[in-house]
């Protein structure tokens, strides 16, 4: 009695986990928001600035909506894995498997045996990106519709694509630059840096196209409404009746949907170029030697 | 004078948007032949719409890209470049 009490306990204080960032979102948001008349397109908030000796360090709204995405995935993970057990018995066991079961065939069909080990880094990018996007259901600000924030993650990716190309060393890594001809070495070098640069700008401009049709159309249909009412005497002119219901359409499309498949694009192009990029048959060659000359001596 | 001055930063800014985002016309023609071959294909071959979507939706992400390019520039353009501009002007003038 006393063990189930514990579990459902900890059940409940992992859901507040999962919540508790959510809510301190929003209320961070209502307490910081400047008022505004109209609509208004912004960039992100920044709360303070770090004095630094190269210039300040501003901490803005989407790097603080980020940390709490993060946190809310892993309390969210970890609610899931609760009680875990060898032979699946709860439901969510059955969804947690089924996760890891669907990111583990998805690597393993794009990238190759040789990187299953990807599986949780590929999971941990689709989650994290999916449930930013998802963030401006909340009304708060989606980390993803900063440049900054995506900027990060196609560094870090271009980083790993970097790291692998070079796992037979840097002349392997400096002669695929002038492949197939040394001519187009420049040409290489720009499409090389264009990667993490194409791949920042997808996402944000993704994501910050939403969020722009979407203030425009309900500016929009508020000024329509006021026209149509603008003969009713006092308050009744002023409702925006065109309002309810119309922009949650396009937000379907533009946080749900466009949200997730960017989180997914993102995925894939990550599976595509580390996979793309790295030399398997040198390194096999490679491998095949090692082994020779181990059996040799 | 100064008035005129801005007006121009602001129309200019404006114009350029626009024109910026004559880009979208690339993505439209690409994306619709991508959906196209899509629906020919699953029409020829009907069990193989799973591996035809995915890889169409993949196809216009990447096609869509050079209409973002526009569109940020034309957000900047709208957005940031205005009061960039009439500050510099200022500045110039003292």
């Amino acid at each position: 009695m006393n063990k189930k009490r514990r579990f459902l306990a900890v059940d409940i204080l992992l859901i507040v986990m999962m919540i508790a960032p959510i809510l301190f979102g929003i209320v961070l948001k209502v307490l910081t928001q400047p008022a505004t008349e109209g609509i208004a397109v912004t960039g992100a908030l920044v709360y303070f600035t770090i004095p630094l000796p190269l210039g300040g360090l501003p901490i803005t709204e989407s790097q603080v909506n980020s940390l709490l995405v993060i946190l809310s995935v892993l309390a969210l993970c970890l609610y899931l894995t609760h009680g875990i057990k060898e032979k699946a018995e709860t439901r969510r066991q059955h969804v947690a498997e089924w996760i890891v079961e669907k990111v583990e065939g998805l690597v393993n069909e794009n990238m190759g045996r040789y990187f299953s080990g990807f599986a949780p880094f590929i999971a941990a990018i689709l989650a994290l990106s999916a449930f930013s996007s998802l963030l401006s259901l909340f009304g708060l600000y989606p980390p993803t519709s900063d440049l900054n924030i995506v900027a990060g993650w196609a560094i870090l990716v271009f980083v790993l694509i970097t790291y692998y190309k070079n796992k037979c060393g840097p002349i392997i890594y400096a002669k695929s630059f002038a492949q197939p001809v040394p001519l187009l070495l420049p040409i290489n070098i720009i499409s090389e840096v264009a990667t993490p640069i194409s791949m920042a700008f997808r996402h944000y401009g993704n994501v910050l196209s939403g969020t722009v049709i979407s203030v425009l159309v309900a500016a929009g249909l508020q000024g329509l409404s006021s026209l149509l009412l603008s003969w009713l005497p006092g308050f009744l002119g002023e409702i925006p009746f065109l309002q309810v219901g119309i922009p949650a359409v396009l937000s379907v499309y533009f946080d749900v949907f466009s949200g997730c498949l960017q989180a997914f694009i993102f995925a894939m192009l990550t599976m595509m170029y580390v996979a793309g990029g790295f030399p398997a048959e040198e390194y096999e060659k490679r491998k095949l030697k090692k082994q020779k000359t181990v059996k040799v001596n | 004078m100064l008035e005129l001055a801005i007006g121009i930063i602001l129309g200019c800014c404006a114009l350029g948007a626009g024109a910026a985002m004559i880009a979208g016309i690339g993505p439209g023609i690409g994306e619709g032949n991508a959906v196209a071959s899509a629906c020919e294909a699953i029409a020829r071959q009907p069990e193989s719409k799973g591996s035809v979507t995915s890889t169409m939706l993949m196809g216009c992400a990447v096609a869509e890209t050079t209409g973002l390019y526009a569109l940020v520039i034309a957000i900047l353009l709208i957005f940031v470049a205005p009061n960039m501009l009439v500050n510099i002007l200022l500045n110039a003038i003292g």
